[in-house]
């Protein structure tokens, strides 16, 4: 069953649009992973999702709900959580503060939140009294996924997770993502590191210049010459045919 | 040396802490709100002038008014931001500079026109000072640092240990992600607020019992409380306070005959030693002295 169904976005920044009339939909339990050349519109189109970018036109379906342009800080209690690709912790906060901090909407449930927070990322347990800012880039995207988990989310937005991480954090986090999926929360993920995300992708969409160019499952988008080519030959290449 | 101590080091201490509690005031507001908030000083007026009509209405002391000072001043400053500063929070931070001192004006014109240019004190007699071992203290000086010390633990636990105080915490590192994390960004920065009119009503009233009102008190001390602000390393509270503790006793020591017969530096100068110290600080560590001691 579709969770979250956004229609014919269009969005941007002050007067430019940088979506043109993008869709994306996301189901219980699915890793659906955004991948396309920089500037396609991939994170401004979860950003329109999760309510930071007011969507010019369009509708965002969520739970059978119109969410469009609504507050950011009203998604968590709806389900949605979103991670921000930088500065996505707060560096001064330690590591368990940083945690409660994603239970802040529902402070009854941090107790619990924290009991799975570490269960899933054991790595955070030892360090719970650090600073967030000490923390190395791949422990601190476990800590930024692991905020965002907090309140059990619904659907969980994950802005390039893996940037700037070394391949054995990669390899973890792609490992935590199905893992994350496995346990029924839909999961819509931009990724720059196209190839293995795709390989656990249930479905991959293909962004370019604001506008949907190609959807299928992982494997097959990852099979499809014309994609291979299209992320081989670079963002030149995408324009190109833009 | 008792002579230092007693004539120097302790009024350096009392007006260092006068300072620390309006420099911890503005960090706080700095860190979460991203402005310097020029109509802190006028706060600190407001809060001494709304004392001195708790001491007159009721007939207690001024400590005792502290509570009334802090309960009037709150509201000046949510008004304030409701009225001025909401509608341009998103706009440059220099914007928002001037518009604070637009309220300071306001503030400053309403305590003209309510308690006149003379300036006024909460009557008291004659205390003799507290003698120990040749150590002498007045006791509102023991007051104003007990005080300020119990004003400082409060919002230390506030900070440190509640909810609340964290997610203060988080707004100051980082507003958007606060927003994203479900934070209520309204209900936290009314908060700051009251905590920021707080700490300045406190200093307020402290500076009118150590010194005399007048329309101008706040604003007399606002100029060293940014230093010490910045001393700290601004939008750290902790760093704020143990900046103004420092200025407050460099400013006392300074007029302490050092060298020969006179004082340093004449009393009446002695208010330019923290924007030296300011302009020194600003040049080799600009962070702030505490930066990095956390």
């Amino acid at each position: 069953m579709t969770l979250l169904a956004a229609r014919g976005l269009v969005a941007g920044y002050g007067e430019a649009d940088i979506l043109h009339g993008v869709d994306l939909s996301v189901a219980a339990g699915q890793v659906v992973v955004v991948i396309g050349p920089n500037g396609a519109g991939k994170s401004t189109a979860l950003k329109a999702v999760a309510g930071l970018v007011r969507p010019r036109q369009g509708s965002v379906r969520y739970d059978g709900q119109e969410i469009a342009g609504q507050p950011a800080e009203s998604m968590v209690l709806r389900g949605l959580a979103y991670v921000p690709q930088e500065r996505n912790v707060f560096p001064s906060l330690g590591v368990e503060e940083n945690l409660l901090m994603g239970a802040f909407a529902r402070p009854g449930a941090a107790r619990e939140g924290l009991a799975r927070a570490y269960a899933l990322f054991p790595d955070l347990a030892d360090k719970r009294r650090d600073a967030a800012g000490s923390l190395s880039g791949g422990q601190r995207q476990m800590l930024a996924v692991a905020r965002a988990l907090m309140l059990t989310p619904r659907l969980l937005m994950l802005d390039e997770p893996t940037a700037g991480l070394s391949p054995r954090f990669c390899t973890l986090i792609f490992a935590k993502v199905r893992e994350i999926a496995a346990s029924g929360i839909a999961v819509l993920m931009v990724e720059q590191n196209a190839r293995p995300a795709l390989a656990i992708a249930d479905r991959g969409v293909v962004l370019a210049m604001g506008r949907n160019r190609a959807e299928d499952a992982g494997p097959a988008l990852l099979a499809n010459p014309e994609i291979g080519r299209l992320f081989l030959g670079g963002a030149a290449a995408a324009e190109g045919e833009g | 040396m008792l002579e230092v101590i007693n004539f120097y080091l302790i009024p350096g201490l009392v007006l260092g802490s006068i300072y620390a509690l309006a420099a911890a005031g503005l960090s706080l507001a700095y860190g979460v709100l991203r402005f310097a908030n020029f109509a802190h000083g006028e706060l600190m007026t407001f809060g001494a002038y709304a004392a001195l009509v708790a001491v007159g209405l009721l007939g207690i002391s001024p400590w005792a008014a502290v509570p009334f000072a802090i309960a009037a001043t709150i509201p000046v400053i949510l008004l304030a931001d409701r009225a001025f500063f909401a509608p341009l929070r998103r706009a440059q931070p220099a914007v928002l500079l001037i518009s604070s001192f637009g309220v300071a004006l306001m503030i400053r014109a309403v305590v003209y026109f309510v308690w006149g240019p003379t300036p006024q004190g909460y009557a008291r007699g004659f205390t003799p000072p507290l003698l120990w071992e040749g150590l002498r203290i007045q006791p509102r000086h023991l007051y104003i640092l007990a005080g300020a010390l119990a004003a400082a633990f409060l919002v230390h636990l506030l900070l440190s240990r509640s909810r609340a105080g964290r997610a203060m915490r988080a707004m100051a590192d980082d507003p958007d992600l606060a927003r994203i994390t479900g934070v209520p960004v309204d209900g936290v920065i009314r908060l700051t607020w009251a905590v920021s009119a707080a700490l300045a009503a406190v200093a307020g009233v402290f500076l009118a019992i150590d010194t005399e009102l007048s329309p101008m008190l706040g604003f007399n001390v606002v100029l060293a409380a940014f230093a010490a602000a910045i001393l700290g390393g601004i939008g750290r509270p902790w760093g704020a306070a143990l900046g103004g503790l420092l200025l407050g006793v460099a400013e006392e020591l300074s007029t302490y005959p050092w060298i020969g017969e006179g004082p340093l530096l004449e009393p009446a100068y002695k208010t330019g030693v923290a924007f030296a110290v300011l302009v020194l600080v600003l040049i080799f560590r600009p962070q702030g002295l505490f930066r990095g001691m956390n």
